[in-house]
């Protein structure tokens, strides 16, 4: 190979001239020179050193060469050292280089990136596909990030509020029913989202628009519950001990079925139904935000689990005992907060007449049914029998979530 | 029996992450290695005279002061290795690019910014240069000191940038520093391309080396030059250590690069000839 010449005209390597001489020297090999132009006074005392420390050999030319060529640099031996040994972080089964299991040397690498060997070994617990992955994850999270919304700008909070005293509280008491159960909703993926390995980057980002939309859930509730000036309701022991046993599941697959193919799962039925009965505007749109976003949360662990469970023969049995166990934590409090079913009751009244709550209540209890037949259709379609998906639906938390 | 002791200074937190992965790597070797760090190179060399360390990793000052009180004692000091990076340096005499200085000689009656008194490369050898070239010290020009981390000998490259500062703000007229961190202060942006430019330069010199006196086992020594030798760039767990501490390769120790702080350090009194320290504002 003729020696390459790169020129620097009147650069220095006190202002970058040492990236042209890199880029000239890339295609070269070990030993290889390649000369160096240019017109800026220090070059040769900068090239000098800047050759000893990368490694690299220099010679200087002789001043007067009317070639202007001030002299050679000798590619290294030691140059590109850290590609050596250099694997890419990628499965070596299939096109879409997503890895069965994930390398922990490859830690916050980009999935394709050439990791240099040597770097840190982090520990990230959800580091095999089968265990989380799922095709669906890239569509819901473009659709989720397209779906992203401003609480201040596609609500309407100058729709004045004229509900009944009653009504009115029944609202609050419903909104800070909803707050602490999208409190967990949120912590929930939160706790997993640190523990997924970066290589399934597609399940990290949905877990991570996941919380975005709790957050925002959060607020709007809140802010709805602070509408009329009054105080926000009661917490109650037994609401909090149910959403604790959510919080308090390890295992990432019975966590995501546990909270959203049998919680949020519900809880799209209770949008819905605020969607509908909710006796002011503000409540409706907030409703119909709020549960398209639970929807999609919905559809991906669906997605995640349905995978799950045609590779896993026995993840169907360990979902079950796992809400049976549920039950049986849960079976000493006192379920559903006899005040929030109340409330949800007057809500769908709209006033607190002996019609108008005889009409909420037979609307309560449309709703009740609508869940129950969710849950049961989400268990079938995850392969469970009729007979188990009845079971499993009946010991579902009277908490909803 | 001790392990094959280094000593090395302090001159940055660095130091122990680099001694002690170096440790790691040369006990997987079989190698029984453990290291003493000193605050500052003058008390190292005295330990080293006195038998507490087998091996030093010295400034080239050290060298020369551990060279010198060997020498007094009837005994001899051996440059065993030294880093690629430490072989044929240049101090640059910085002035700015806009100046009215076209030779040394304009320098007269002017400020020279160093680095710390007992800085080879940004004081003692600059400032011996330019007395070569006619312009005393002492008498002929102003020298601004900056005294960071005396008795680390200008291992802390933070007198040397005070100096660059000092020249670029305009309280020097010169600054004095290694011919390599010119390129480091441009990319930090301490001083913009094209704003310096070089009045004069040294001679080249070397820089650090690993120091063994006469009277250490000869087998264990040469098993641990051997080791350093071996040390691979291409090994992703020594390169991290060899990166810290700013090599690509060792080299075989020689003494040649010396003469020139030798030289230096007697025009400009800092040792006597038997190591004492004879420099005011050195510590004694």
């Amino acid at each position: 190979m003729s020696t390459a010449v790169v020129d620097l005209g009147p650069l220095g390597l006190d202002g970058g001239a040492h990236v042209l001489v890199n880029l000239a020297l890339a295609d070269r090999s070990a030993g290889e020179r390649v000369a160096v132009r240019g017109e800026h006074p220090a070059l040769p005392v900068h090239l000098a050193a800047w050759c000893r420390q990368q490694g690299h050999g220099w010679r200087t030319g002789d001043p007067g060469d009317p070639s202007g060529v001030v002299g050679w640099v000798e590619r290294g031996a030691t140059t590109g050292a850290r590609w050596r040994g250099a694997a890419r972080a990628v499965g070596d089964d299939g096109s879409d280089g997503i890895a069965p299991a994930a390398v922990s040397e490859w830690g916050l690498a980009a999935r394709g990136a050439a990791v240099e060997p040597g770097g840190p070994t982090p520990r990230f617990r959800l580091d095999r596909r089968d265990d989380l992955w799922t095709d669906r994850a890239t569509a819901l999270y473009a659709q989720a990030a397209a779906g992203q919304w401003d609480p201040a700008t596609v609500i309407d909070w100058t729709v004045p509020i004229a509900n009944p005293p009653e009504v009115e509280a029944a609202v609050v008491t419903v909104m800070t029913f909803l707050i602490e159960n999208e409190e967990a909703a949120l912590v929930v993926p939160a706790r997993f989202l640190g523990q997924v390995h970066p290589h399934f980057r597609e399940i990290q980002q949905v877990l991570a628009v996941t919380v975005a939309d709790e957050a925002r859930h959060v607020e709007v509730f809140t802010r709805r519950a602070r509408c009329s000036g009054r105080p926000l309701a009661l917490s109650t022991a037994g609401g909090r001990a149910s959403l604790q046993t959510l919080l308090d599941e390890p295992d990432y697959a019975t966590a995501a079925f546990l909270l959203s193919v049998m919680g949020e799962g519900t809880f799209v039925s209770l949008l819905s139904f605020l969607e509908q009965h909710a006796p002011d505007p503000l409540t409706r749109q907030i409703a119909t935000r709020t549960r398209a976003d639970e929807a999609r949360h919905v559809a991906f662990a669906m997605a995640h689990l349905e995978r799950h469970a045609t590779l896993d023969p026995d993840l169907r049995p360990r979902l079950a005992r796992a809400v049976e166990a549920r039950h049986r934590a849960l079976q000493h409090t006192s379920g559903l907060n006899e005040d929030v079913f109340d409330a949800l009751v007057l809500l769908a009244a709209g006033a607190a007449t002996p019609g108008a709550v005889r009409r909420g209540w037979d609307r309560v209890q449309e709703l009740q049914r609508d869940m129950a037949d969710g849950r049961r259709g989400r268990l079938a379609r995850l392969g469970f029998s009729m007979a188990e998906a009845e079971t499993i639906a009946d010991l579902h938390t009277r908490n909803f979530m | 029996m001790r392990p094959f002791t280094l000593g090395a200074v302090a001159y940055d937190p660095k130091v122990v992450t680099i001694w002690e992965g170096f440790g790691n790597w040369f006990g997987e070797q079989g190698f029984d290695f453990d290291y003493v760090l000193y605050s500052g190179y003058e008390a190292q060399a005295e330990a080293h005279l006195t038998g507490h360390v087998d091996v030093t990793w010295d400034s080239p000052l050290a060298w020369v002061r551990t060279r010198r009180l060997a020498a007094a004692a009837g005994r001899t000091a051996r440059s065993i290795a030294m880093r690629d990076t430490d072989q044929d340096l240049t101090s640059v005499v910085l002035v700015r690019a806009d100046a009215d200085i076209a030779d040394v000689g304009a320098l007269r009656g002017g400020t020279v910014a160093v680095g710390a008194v007992d800085s080879p490369q940004a004081t003692l050898l600059p400032l011996a240069h330019l007395a070569g070239l006619g312009l005393d010290p002492d008498s002929d020009v102003t020298v601004l000191r900056h005294d960071v981390m005396v008795t680390k000998h200008g291992d802390h490259i933070g007198g040397e940038r005070d100096a660059v500062v000092a020249l670029v703000e305009g309280r020097a007229d010169a600054a004095c520093i290694i011919d390599g961190n010119q390129l480091l202060f441009a990319r930090e942006g301490t001083v913009d391309a094209d704003a310096l430019r070089i009045l004069t330069r040294t001679a080249p010199y070397d820089h650090c080396t690993m120091t063994v006196l006469d009277g250490t086992e000869s087998g264990v020594v040469d098993r641990f030059i051997e080791l350093l030798l071996g040390m691979s760039f291409d090994d992703p767990e020594v390169r991290p250590l060899l990166e810290l501490e700013g090599l690509r390769e060792w080299r075989p120790g020689r003494t040649s690069g010396y003469d020139q702080l030798e030289a230096a350090v007697d025009r400009l009194g800092f040792y006597g000839p038997d190591g004492r320290i004879l420099a005011a504002g050195a510590p004694r």
